[in-house]
């Protein structure tokens, strides 16, 4: 990899940071479908016909392609709630169980309320979501700080005591009236509105905006400073008279509300309703993607999109080569692999 | 509640929960060593499929089991390098592991989804013959359940009684001060890893070989996250783990005992039993005992590995 | 002590001519030095006297740029740690290196040269009780770490060495964290061990210990060999006469003084007492007044409660007896952030690690310790040019000039001292608090700095200034105390004391004649 990008070195645009980051994933996603493609001729497919399937189904269509922004969007959202406290060094590994109690708070507000307008029901399920993460992430952060337990440990355990908890609710209280492992579908108010007919809802805007205040946030007002110097060096920012504590509970809930929004975005504008397991293990992909992205907003969009060119991939690959949707899993796995195999991209962002 | 149903419970919970036991020893290893592996899961399920695959082809269950290790111990070496060599995040690249293994236990197991396999063979422990058959069938148990506590017992003696295993505990704590008395910490934890995934390869293939008899993606339903959770339950202590691994277990038979006597409780409930009693037990320790986990792996949770 | 009686000495280890530098600094200048065995062997020097650095030489842990170590006559090559210990050189470290989850024994057997495959668990306890016994080195080998004392952990630690084979050892600052009667019960196991014909170096720069117990006493400053004596030699005139420069003692201390003495203090601390963490030492009854316009000066060697005295001003660590004031009002409890906000500067001794974003820009970096005053529209935005003019202000009246731009650790440490010192004089502060503010600096830079405190002090400012350089500290203070074990232990102006009795209250004497406030 070291030669290719030396090589390289000899084109003038190629001395732009932002270009060799680029070239740097393409070869890697390169590589890793390359090893990905040995597994399909292992198991007796062709790689070659695959992948072109794959492309001409996400990128050669407007209703795949449309299908890739559908999946990413609850992508962009976690993996937010991880880079924002990231930036103060805070590891949220909690973003699962965050997602399943905000998308059960904002359930609460549409089986509760189906009767109100949509421009007061979705803002309310929006914020009882946030709410509902807050809380979740508030917990690991409150024990913390009274010197307990680890947070990362707290997060880990309530990551699996959330799925639970929705499954007892929905059984005891909320389910359908045919169905007991489902609520009934949300009404037309409790849905965010779709676009031109697909199945792109607002999740996208609000994402897509989440993700530019961050970034503005972060490189120009006074709290992304205090809050880049804490990431930067903890113990220099208190001497410095920045309150580190209370940025850190407050950013830790914050990711948590922000997890929390993405599991009101996908029981609203995806599902319509809501049932277990329905994260479909978006949180833990977050934080990979945020990882992936060193916490950058533009990395996070960029990687976003390719986990969900790869998992459209998936769904065209069980269909056309008779492969379990999971093995797509493998392409995924390898790509983070290889990323994960080259430390400098992490070390990047510590600030 | 009768002393059969009481006893069923206790059988039940002797069957689902030896696969988590020795799932829980395995990684007990690795985080002594220092290294955390959410990829669990997905060790799991690779290991359950190719032992199952292997045993469906073989008609040889033995042989299964031996490459379930195999490949619970490879599985492990992926963490490894990544950890290890290239220095990645733990947790991060845990979960890449288990996304892994999603897709290659899928790959490896789906063309012997629904097959029948020869299983282990059951038998009841000499000497509780003589008890009435109700009894005595609830405790017809096969080979790897009874060496289950014969195996934390190993892998506690391994820990405490060994100049490895003292090397693993230290390195664990300080790899510094390991590595000033003469040790190597990276091969210590690779050695670590390679252990503790052929324990957990164990695990997975008394769950698909002996328990299950049957392959379905996904079948471990959290297995993994359960034994992480249990590690620190059993306060990363091999015996302790054999209590943790049978509350755990017991949680879900005892569920239906409740029921059949006529109180409800949501299973969903019930289930979440096993991480809040970790939580409860982490807030009450939290106080006296920091120096619980082995020191390392602190860092892991602090985001500095 | 009764007198050892007359064996013939074995010339253990030699170093002949060891030099040593980091960078411009030169640690070790033509170091020679013998160490026999049944000799206790004390090397004393303040801080940066190239003490530790000789011996580290000797474990193998640093190597030296020329020079030549000799054992048992023949030249060796110390390579790592394991070559020493492989010729029975073994060492304590101030931070001691034992794992605190695990037992007593199972640190030590941790090191043992030849372990068994299975631990025998027997006879390791026969073999640590031995030696025990044989040395008074009372520990209950099934403790874990974490519950013994540090006087047990240190106990501990020499059993490490004695259980390895090491005949010659070396012990760094061995009493800095102990009570004065585990200090007691150290020198009767070193007795004991001098006995058995064990060598021993100590690295030390307390004058009474030494007088105590050591045999042989090389005295180091500034990298190079003041004098060696005997015990019998050494008197504490020479002592402190070879550990200082004698020049300093010649040293006139400035006429002018500033008011000071008048009005409410800007700080007071008020039987002050800390808690050490861990090896850490532990403050003791302050009691510190620093006026409006006064430089209060505070003498000692490093680790005897410096860091923790600016610590406990600024309010990074809690008081835990006493309490401090600003001005009057009472800050015991207040944060650093309320510190700050009544305008109180502090300058670290290590910038980069203590007050220093490394990842961020110099220029963003000048922002940190005021950003509320630089924030506008509520703190959605930040007045970069504000906080650029301010700092290039400050930077030209002490004739310092930054890149702005560049990531702040890029900068060399002399640049780092420099711009916090720019960053927190730009705040016009009531109080600065100075942890060695010139180490590091070039001789303008030096001028530039303590020049820019006593403007501050004209303009009615405290400084609390904390330094090593006695020349800076006679120079500029007002006041002058010594700080020794987390205590002061004297108290006095500089011209009305000399740097021989400040030297000797650095060291560990009490003043006979009772100057301490």
């Amino acid at each position: 990899m070291a030669k290719i990008t030396e090589a390289l070195t000899r084109f003038p645009l190629f001395h732009h940071k932002g270009w060799q980051t680029a070239v740097r994933y393409v070869l890697m996603i390169l590589f890793a479908s390359l090893m990905f493609g040995v597994i399909l001729l292992i198991a007796g497919k062709d790689p070659l016909a695959s992948y072109k399937d794959i492309l001409s189904s996400t990128l050669g269509s407007a209703s795949g392609f449309s299908e890739v922004i559908v999946s990413m969007i609850p992508m962009l959202i976690t993996a937010l709630a991880v880079a924002l406290p990231f930036r103060v060094g805070l590891i949220n590994i909690g973003g699962e169980g965050q997602l399943f109690i905000g998308a059960a708070f904002a359930t609460f507000a549409a089986l509760t309320f189906p009767n109100l307008p949509g421009w007061l029901l979705l803002p309310l399920m929006a914020l009882l979501g946030m709410v509902g993460g807050a809380l979740w992430a508030f917990i690991p952060g409150y024990l913390k700080s009274i010197g307990l337990v680890n947070e990362t440990i707290t997060s880990l355990l309530l990551n699996s005591v959330a799925p639970k908890i929705i499954g007892f609710l929905i059984l005891g209280f909320w389910h359908s009236a045919r169905d007991t492992v489902k609520t009934p579908s949300f009404v037309d108010a409790a849905r965010l509105p779709t676009f031109f007919g697909t199945r792109i809802h607002l999740g996208l805007v609000l994402g897509l905006v989440l993700l530019v205040i961050f970034w503005y946030v972060m490189k120009y007002t006074r709290w992304g400073l205090e809050m880049r110097a804490i990431g930067s060096n903890p113990q220099a920012a208190r001497r410095n008279g920045i309150p580190v504590s209370k940025y850190m509970v407050v950013v830790m809930c914050l990711g948590g509300a922000i997890a929390g929004l993405a599991g009101m975005v996908q029981v609203s504008g995806f599902y319509g309703m809501l049932f277990p397991n329905f994260s479909m293990n978006m949180g833990f992909m977050g934080f990979m993607i945020c990882w992936l992205a060193g916490a950058d907003p533009l990395g996070i969009i960029l990687m976003a999109f390719v986990v969900s060119i790869i998992y459209s991939g998936g769904n065209l690959l069980q269909l056309t080569r008779g492969l379990p949707y999971s093995v797509i899993n493998i392409l995924l796995a390898f790509t983070l692999f290889i990323v994960l195999a080259r430390p400098n991209f992490s070390k990047r962002k510590k600030s | 509640m009768t002393l059969l149903s009481i006893l069923g419970v206790f059988s039940s919970a002797i069957f689902s929960g030896t696969s988590l036991l020795y799932t829980t020893l395995g990684e007990v290893i690795d985080e002594r060593a220092g290294i955390v592996n959410l990829g669990l899961e997905g060790v799991l399920l690779v290991s359950a499929a190719s032992g199952f695959a292997v045993t469906s082809l073989s008609s040889n269950p033995y042989l299964g089991i031996l490459v379930s290790m195999l490949a619970g111990g490879l599985m492990n070496m992926v963490l490894g390098y990544l950890v290890i060599t290239r220095k990645a995040n733990q947790l991060a690249s845990g979960l890449a592991l288990m996304f892994f293994g999603f897709g290659l236990s899928s790959l490896i197991g789906k063309s012997f989804v629904g097959e029948k396999i020869n299983s282990l063979t059951r038998f009841v422990f000499p000497g509780t013959a003589v008890l009435p058959l109700k009894y005595s069938s609830l405790f017809k148990f096969d080979l790897l359940i009874y060496l289950a506590i014969p195996a934390a017992i190993l892998v506690w003696w391994l820990l405490y009684r060994t100049r490895w295993g003292l090397g693993v505990r230290a390195v664990g704590e300080n790899a510094d001060t390991a590595y000033a008395s003469g040790r190597n910490p990276n091969l210590v934890r690779f050695q670590a890893l390679f252990v503790g995934g052929m324990l957990a390869g164990l695990g997975a293939a008394h769950l698909a070989i002996a328990y299950a008899t049957n392959w379905t993606e996904g079948m471990t339903a959290g297995r993994g996250f359960i034994a992480v959770a249990l590690v620190i339950f059993s306060k990363w202590h091999p015996l302790r783990a054999i209590v943790g691994a049978l509350v755990f277990s017991g949680a879900v038979a005892f569920q239906l005992l409740l029921q059949s006597s006529g109180v409800q409780v949501s299973p969903f409930l019930l289930d979440t039993i096993p991480y809040i009693l970790t939580l409860v037990v982490l807030i009450a320790w939290g106080g006296n005992r920091r120096h619980a986990a082995p020191a390392m792996l602190g860092r892991v949770y602090q985001g500095s590995e | 002590m009764p007198p050892r009686p007359d064996a013939p000495l074995h010339q253990l280890v030699s170093l002949r001519g060891i030099t040593k530098a980091f960078g411009s600094v030169l640690a070790n200048d033509q170091v020679d030095l013998d160490l026999y065995s049944s000799e206790i062997h004390a090397l004393l020097g303040e801080n940066g006297a190239g003490k530790s650095t000789l011996m580290k030489i000797l474990y193998g842990f640093y190597r030296a740029d020329s020079g030549q170590i000799l054992c048992d006559g023949q030249p060796v090559a110390i390579n790592s740690p394991h070559d020493a210990r492989r010729i029975r050189i073994g060492m304590v470290f101030q931070d001691f290196s034992l794992i605190p989850a695990l037992s007593v024994a199972e640190n030590l057997a941790l090191f043992l040269p030849q372990l068994p495959i299975v631990l025998n668990i027997k006879e390791l306890d026969q073999r640590i009780r031995e030696v025990s016994e044989r040395y008074g080195l009372h520990v209950d080998p099934h403790a874990m770490v974490a519950q013994l004392s540090i006087g047990e952990q240190q106990k501990v630690e020499i059993l490490k060495l004695l259980l390895a084979n090491a005949r010659l050892m070396i012990l760094d600052e061995p009493t800095r964290v102990l009570a004065p009667h585990e200090v007691e019960a150290l020198f009767k196991v070193l007795a004991g061990l001098r006995q058995d014909g064990y060598a021993i170096v100590l690295i030390t720069h307390k004058m009474k210990e030494v007088q105590e117990c050591a045999d042989r006493i090389t005295v180091l400053r500034a990298g190079r060999v003041a004098g060696t004596l005997l015990r019998a030699e050494a008197s504490e005139a020479s002592l402190v006469s070879l550990m200082f420069e004698k020049k300093l003692a010649l040293l006139e201390a400035r006429k002018e003084h500033g008011d000071a003495g008048k009005g409410i203090p800007l700080l007071e601390l008020k039987g002050v007492s800390t808690k050490g963490e861990g090896l850490g030492i532990s403050l003791k009854g302050i009691n510190l007044q620093i006026f409006p316009g006064e430089i209060v000066g505070v003498a000692g060697v490093s680790g005897n409660g410096q860091k923790e005295l600016g610590d406990a001003a600024l309010g990074m660590i809690r008081i835990q007896e006493g309490s401090k004031y600003l001005s009057g009002d009472d800050f015991t409890r207040r944060s650093v952030q309320e510190l700050r906000q009544s305008g109180v500067a502090y300058i670290p001794e290590n910038p980069l690690t203590m007050s220093i974003a490394p990842f961020m820009t110099v220029l963003q970096n000048m922002a940190l310790t005021r950003a509320g005053e630089y924030a506008r529209l509520g703190g959605f935005r930040m007045d970069w040019q504000a906080v650029r003019a301010d700092a290039e202000a400050t930077s030209k009246s002490l004739g310092y000039s930054f890149p702005w731009y560049v990531p702040a650790r890029s900068l060399s440490g002399g640049n780092l001292q420099r711009m916090v010192i720019v960053r927190e004089m730009a705040g016009r502060p009531r109080l600065i608090i100075a942890s060695y503010l010139t180490r590091g600096l070039d001789v303008q830079s030096t001028i530039a700095a303590r020049q820019a405190l006593l403007d501050a002090r004209a303009n009615g400012a405290g400084v609390l200034l904390i330094s090593e350089d006695l020349e800076e500290l006679f120079t500029l203070s007002d006041l002058l105390i010594v700080l020794y074990g987390g205590v002061i232990a004297g108290s006095f102006k500089p011209e009305d004391t000399t740097v021989f009795e400040v030297g000797r209250l650095m060291t560990g004497f009490e003043v006979p004649h009772g100057k301490n406030n």
